[in-house]
């Protein structure tokens, strides 16, 4: 085994980790599973002020709030008279980069400057790679971003391979990988060969980043319309987009706001799949990732992932590949807006929750992301028909991603599909008794971090518990 | 034998980073038979051939060696031609809003 063998460095993950993030995360362990996760949090050091402050001398936040009028009508259109949400949406596409991530990536590459590292390095396919890019070219840092870009056939997918180009304009390196979770190890090989700051997604940097994005948002419509909103909803992926947002809206003190996260469903897709990479048609936002990490976020690329999203979500949904791609049509024709697919998972859902609401309720779509070659429904159609994958008009309940991409003919048909909340939260607490080291016993602490993991309580938990234990 | 390619040109190397055996163990059947590759431009450091070893210098400034698999590579991604299942939507819904009289 040489010294930078797969085993050997994945041996040597919390040295790497610990010199290139510089947080010892050992320090807030409180019992068998449980960790102080505030402390983490605000041993950052930073207020959201200061936050504001940091982002606005790069151009970062302060994005338009646009209210979606002719959407809105079409909702009202469709719904029960009476019903129908106004629906807002947070142009975060004019943001430096052209998304929201230019938040999450602003405080890691301001750490790694103050730190006095000269590089930073992050493991993405997606907008953070850009973002990180983007903040290290306008704080004369060295990038690396890590990709996941093509599957054993050579073929790129139109979006990853979009995302290198913007990379690669921003003055980074990016190293193209084929399929795998291995990206980890050339990640963690990256850092230790180069000493650079590990800007990972998942660290409270990259969290606090985006709770500007809450904070705005929630200010935004209250002037805008008297009140905070009824609803946010955020598409969802690791989770950081939704931890973020929720804490900011706490922040503003829209405390009962109701946070919905909204993915892609991808059912069936298998992600360290060399034949699903490219017939996914999303690259994030999507359940491949949504599940995975709302049951259990610590499988992120730092100890303790900051992204904690079954602590806020008050409900989650998934939307259709083909009901994102008609949302993106329809907000393109109807509001003179063409933007990327993110945030549209999310309109997606807005626009079937907003039919569930009275008119005067406000629903919030908290991103919109840039849109071009690649990034963009027409490409990704494309690419899908060159897999083989069916593509046609109908009932958007005969999607099956893989397989057939199904187009809605008629707004009525557009739906936002529930998933149970307590199966989420059944499954991470399994996780965490799975994570359980040998010979120890869940303690108090642990028991009310639980409850607070999973927003619910001690009596909950325990009645999980013993409902695992009695079934396995 | 190909023309031989000058230092200081904008090149892609290509690099098998993990072969099929050495891969991390949970992975599906169809991904662990398949190497993990790698790609990555940078400036060619001394004369090479297409296919054969060279080393670049990464924007980075790090020195990566690997097979030279492309001069200048091009971006290949774009639109494609228009989806026919998408072109009407726009109409559609237009028209909707329009016969209803509920434009803003």
């Amino acid at each position: 085994m040489t010294n930078e063998s797969y085993q050997c460095i994945m041996a040597q993950r919390p040295e790497i980790m610990q010199a290139s993030i510089g947080i010892d995360y050992s320090r807030y362990a409180a019992g068998a599973i449980a960790f102080d996760y505030e402390q983490l949090l605000d041993d950052s050091g930073y207020s959201i002020e200061v936050v504001r402050e940091i982002q606005s001398r790069t151009a970062v936040g302060n994005t338009p709030l646009i209210e979606l009028n002719n959407i809105t009508q079409l909702i009202r259109a469709v719904s029960i008279p009476g019903h129908g949400a106004r629906v807002f949406v947070k142009d975060e596409a004019a943001n430096p980069s052209g998304s929201f991530k230019d938040r999450r990536a602003s405080l890691p590459v301001y750490e790694a400057k103050q730190r006095g590292y000269s590089g930073v390095v992050a493991a993405t396919s997606g907008n953070y790679g850009a973002a990180v890019a983007s903040q290290a070219a306008k704080a004369g840092l060295q990038c690396i971003v890590v990709q996941e870009a093509f599957d054993s056939k050579g073929i790129a997918q139109p979006e990853i391979a979009e995302k290198t180009c913007a990379c690669e304009a921003y003055g980074a390196e990016v190293m193209r990988l084929s399929v795998g979770p291995e990206l980890f190890y050339v990640f963690l090989l990256t850092l230790k060969q180069t000493g650079y700051y590990n800007a990972s997604l998942y660290s409270p940097y990259a969290i606090l980043g985006i709770e500007t994005l809450g904070y705005e948002l929630a200010l935004q419509t209250r002037q805008l319309t008297g009140r905070f909103p009824d609803v946010v909803i955020a598409t969802h992926a690791g989770g950081g987009n939704v931890t973020g947002t929720a804490r900011g809206l706490r922040k503003a003190g829209a405390v009962d706001t109701q946070i919905i996260a909204a993915s892609v469903d991808l059912s069936g897709l298998h992600m360290a799949s060399d034949r699903d990479f490219n017939r996914k048609s999303f690259t994030t936002g999507h359940t491949g990732f949504a599940m995975p990490f709302t049951t259990w976020p610590d499988r992120a690329d730092v100890p303790r992932n900051a992204a904690r999203a079954l602590r806020y979500l008050d409900r989650f949904v998934t939307v259709t590949q083909g009901e994102v791609f008609y949302i993106t049509e329809v907000l393109a024709a109807l509001e003179g807006l063409q933007r990327g697919p993110a945030g549209n998972t999310s309109l997606a859902a807005a626009f079937a929750i907003a039919q569930e609401l009275d008119e005067e309720q406000i629903v919030v779509v908290q991103e919109t992301e840039y849109t071009g070659a690649g990034k963009h429904p027409i490409a990704q159609l494309n690419m899908a028909r060159q897999m083989g994958i069916e593509v046609t008009r109908g009932d958007p309940h005969g999607n099956k991603p893989g397989v057939k991409i199904v187009i809605p003919e008629h707004p009525t048909q557009l739906h936002a599909a529930e998933v149970d909340l307590n199966q989420m939260r059944r499954s991470y607490i399994h996780h965490a008794i799975q994570a359980l080291p040998d010979n120890q016993v869940l303690s108090e602490i642990d028991m009310e971090f639980l409850a607070a993991e999973t927003r619910t309580n001690n009596a909950y938990v325990e009645n999980v518990i013993h409902e695992i234990h009695r079934t396995s | 034998m190909t023309e031989p390619v000058k230092p200081g040109t904008w090149v892609e190397i290509y690099h098998v980073i993990l072969d099929a055996g050495e891969r991390a163990p949970q992975l599906p059947e169809d991904t662990r038979h398949l190497p993990l590759e790698m790609r990555m431009k940078g400036w060619l450091v001394e004369t090479a051939s297409l296919n054969e070893a060279a080393e670049v210098k990464t924007p980075s400034g790090r020195l990566m060696r690997g097979t030279l698999v492309a001069i200048n590579p091009a971006y290949t991604h774009g639109f494609g031609g228009p989806i026919p299942e998408l072109t009407p939507i726009g109409s559609e819904v237009r028209a909707l809003l329009r016969n209803k009289g509920l434009f803003t």
